[in-house]
Formats: C-alpha cells, sequence, structure tokens
C-alpha cells in the first residue's frame, strides 16, 4: 500500500490540474459566446444581401456569370477549416476524416488552422494556401481567402469552392459538414423574406447586369464569413465540454485518492494503536 | 418634411441607423446626394466618405466598397466596412497605414497580398483625411 505523503502529493497535483481546466473551460465557454453573438451581428448584413440580390435579379433578366456556371470539374478548391489548438475533443480528428473519406484525389486545398495543415502536410496532399485566423479575425482576413480562391476559380484553375468545417449546432454536438459556395446554387440567390414583392422600378449604376457581377462575389466573402465564425463557435464549445470532462474526472480522481489515504491513515493508527497495547500488555 | 431611413450595415455590426434629412454616397461614378422622395435606386460604391445631414447638423462615416440600394424613403447601405468620425483614432490609423505600406513592401511579388493591402491602404487614408478636414 502507498504511503500517505505519496498519495497526499498525487491530490495535489491532480487539484491543481483540475483548476487548469476548469478555467480553460470558463475561457472556451466566453469565447464561444462571443463567437455566436458575432455570427448574430452579420445577421442584417445577411438579409439586406439578399434583398438586394433578389431586386437585382428581377431587374436583369436572365443572369450568367462565371460564378454560377456548372463546368466540368476538373480540379476541386477544397478549404478546410479547423483550430490552431488541440484540447477540443475529437473536433479535427472527425473533420479531417470526413475530408479524407471524400478526397477524390483532384482536389487542391486551401487550409485554415494549423491542425488541418498538420494533417494534409503529412499526407502530401496539394496545399495550395495556408491562412492564419484569429480569434478576433475581421471580415477583410476572411475576404482575403475567399477572395484568393474566387480569383482561382475565375482563371480555371479550380472548377468548385467547397468548404469543410465544423457546423455548431449547440454546445454539445458539433457536425463536419461540406459546403459548396462555388458554382452558386440559383435558389441561393433571389429569396426575400416577405416573398410578395412587387417588382419596383429601379435606377441603376452600373448596369443591372454589371451591378450584379460585382455583388455575386460579396456572397461568397459573406459565406466564408460566416463558416469560420461557426468553426470557431464549434472549436470552443467542443474546447469547452472536453474541458468540463477533464475536470470532472479529475475530481472523481481526487475523491478516489482521498478515500484511499483515509483508509492507508486509518490503517497506520489502528497498527499503532495495536503495537501500543500490546506493549502495554506485556509490561503489565 | 419626409425624412429618410439610413441604415449601414457591416458583415460584422449593424453601424449606424437613424432618420436623416439627406445623405451623400461615394458612388462608383461619382459622389451622389440623396434626398427624400428619391426614385428607387441601386448602385455600387467605393472606399470613401458618406455625409449625413441629420436633424441640421452633418455626420460623416468612412467606408469600404459596397453597396446602395435606395426604395421608398429607405437607403440601406451594404458595406464591408464603416466607421464614424468620432470613432476614428489618428494614431491607430496612421500606424495601419504604415503597416500595410511596409507589407506592401515585402509582399511585391503576391499580386493578391498586393490588391488587398493596397486597398487597406485606400480605406485608412481616407478615414484620416476625414478625420483632419473635420479638424481644420
Amino acid at each position: 500500500m502507498a504511503n500517505t505523503r505519496e498519495i497526499r502529493r498525487r491530490i495535489k497535483s491532480i487539484k491543481n490540474t483540475a483548476q487548469i481546466t476548469k478555467a480553460m473551460q470558463m475561457v472556451a465557454s466566453s469565447k464561444m459566446r462571443k463567437a455566436q453573438m458575432r455570427a448574430v451581428a452579420g445577421r442584417p448584413y445577411a438579409r439586406m444581401l439578399d434583398e438586394v440580390t433578389a431586386h437585382l435579379s428581377e431587374n436583369s433578366g436572365e443572369i450568367t456569370h462565371p460564378l454560377l456556371d456548372r463546368r466540368e470539374i476538373k480540379k476541386r478548391g477544397i478549404l478546410i477549416i479547423t483550430s490552431d489548438k488541440g484540447l477540443c475533443g475529437a473536433l479535427n480528428t472527425n473533420l479531417l476524416r470526413d475530408v479524407m473519406k471524400a478526397d477524390t484525389g483532384n482536389s487542391v486545398y486551401v487550409t485554415i488552422g494549423r491542425k488541418g495543415r498538420g494533417a494534409l502536410a503529412r499526407l502530401g496532399k496539394d496545399i495550395l494556401a495556408d491562412f492564419e485566423m484569429k480569434e478576433n479575425f475581421r471580415f477583410a482576413d476572411s475576404k482575403r481567402v475567399s477572395k484568393l480562391m474566387l480569383d482561382k476559380y475565375l482563371a480555371g484553375e479550380i472548377d468548385t469552392i467547397e468548404v469543410y468545417y465544423n457546423k455548431f449546432v449547440n454546445t454539445l454536438v458539433q457536425e463536419p459538414t461540406q459546403t459548396q459556395l462555388v458554382p452558386i446554387q440559383p435558389e441561393m440567390l433571389g429569396h426575400t423574406e416577405d416573398g410578395t414583392r412587387k417588382a419596383t422600378e429601379y435606377i441603376f449604376e452600373p448596369k443591372a447586369q454589371e451591378l450584379l457581377a460585382q455583388l455575386l462575389p460579396y456572397f461568397v466573402h459573406y459565406e466564408l464569413y460566416q463558416r469560420i465564425l461557426d468553426a470557431h463557435a464549434s472549436e470552443h464549445s467542443a474546447r469547452m465540454v472536453a474541458m468540463k470532462n477533464a475536470t470532472d474526472n479529475a475530481k472523481q480522481l481526487v475523491k478516489e485518492l482521498t478515500l484511499e489515504y483515509n483508509k492507508v491513515r486509518q490503517a497506520s493508527i489502528t497498527t499503532e494503536l495495536l503495537e501500543i497495547s500490546t506493549a502495554a500488555a506485556v509490561l503489565a | 418634411m419626409p425624412t429618410l431611413q439610413l441604415e449601414i450595415v457591416t458583415p460584422e455590426k449593424k453601424a449606424y441607423e437613424a432618420e436623416v434629412d439627406s445623405v451623400v454616397l461615394p458612388a462608383v461614378e461619382g459622389e451622389m446626394g440623396i434626398l427624400p422622395n428619391h426614385m428607387p435606386l441601386m448602385t455600387a460604391i467605393q472606399a470613401g466618405e458618406i455625409r449625413v445631414m441629420r436633424s441640421g447638423k452633418e455626420e460623416s462615416l468612412a467606408v469600404g466598397e459596397g453597396f446602395v440600394e435606395v426604395s421608398g424613403n429607405k437607403v440601406s447601405v451594404l458595406t464591408e466596412a464603416a466607421i464614424t468620425i468620432e470613432d476614428i483614432d489618428e494614431g491607430q490609423v496612421e500606424e495601419a497605414i504604415k503597416r500595410a505600406q511596409e507589407a506592401l513592401a515585402t509582399a511585391k511579388s503576391d499580386p493578391d497580398e498586393v490588391a488587398a493591402l493596397a486597398a487597406s491602404i485606400a480605406r485608412s487614408t481616407v478615414q484620416l483625411q476625414l478625420k483632419r478636414k473635420k479638424r481644420a
């Protein structure tokens, strides 16, 4: 049986660990809330973007634009959003497993997050670019990613823009999700909230077609921005849950060890008492 | 007198919302003044200054590229960044310009990088000019 001092030392070290994981849990939960709030703050923009596009497409007749064009897929452009840091459960592993399963061999990758970059580099995949997204990244930062991919798409180097990320469902559930941003699905365009909008005569400056051509990339920029926020929220909620489990486990361990410690202490007291009373009996 | 309902939104937040008397926009084909009862209009804007007349006082905002829709007496501005003049921190903006220019000097080879940095310099410069003008 281990001696009391050793057990005491273990208890102390586990308590320290629990304190750290508890702190990480709190930090993650506040960061998660922040990411969610930022995602909500972007809604008015999304709504207006939808409305403007709807009006434009009503007024510009048949739309033809490279971003709407479904061409033969020779090269897939895939963006993978993972976290920079670990300690967030199976979040990145699950996502990367999905990516590998869907890998058709004709893909080039763009990565956000150190975990995804590392995994793809180990597998020797074709990585086009790697971006860093810090906690408080701005729209302009995410726009650089979408801009790069759009340019490659328009130059014909890739034929799709797909995104793999962890969709935030709720605090306990994050789903690895794959979505296609480009070519833009026509259904995505031109739905207004009321649906019963009367056609109004607009002045367009420049022409409706040209305006729409300028507007479409913003769809992609915005969608990507939202997805990165979503991935951040997922990362933090996964970390929060992982850290909560770690804290709970540590507490459980401390409990068991305390019991053990008390048993050892009790045993040594009993032995001592026994020795004393034996000695007394012998002397008497 | 009727008023315009002006709304400026960015992907990050709703930057401005108020009843105003008139708006001047930095449209791609030149500055454009909007008064109440304007015809429905849609246009693209470039990085620049939005001037707002609100109950007799003039306010200014620096905005990035974006789009404007005027319909009824509602003016909606969709832009990637907007900042009111009071919020512009001159030192910070100068710093940003300097940083971007330094980065530009080292990033000459990558056209994407250069374009992004040039845009960010343009944005910051507009903010700075705006702030300086107000003080003069």
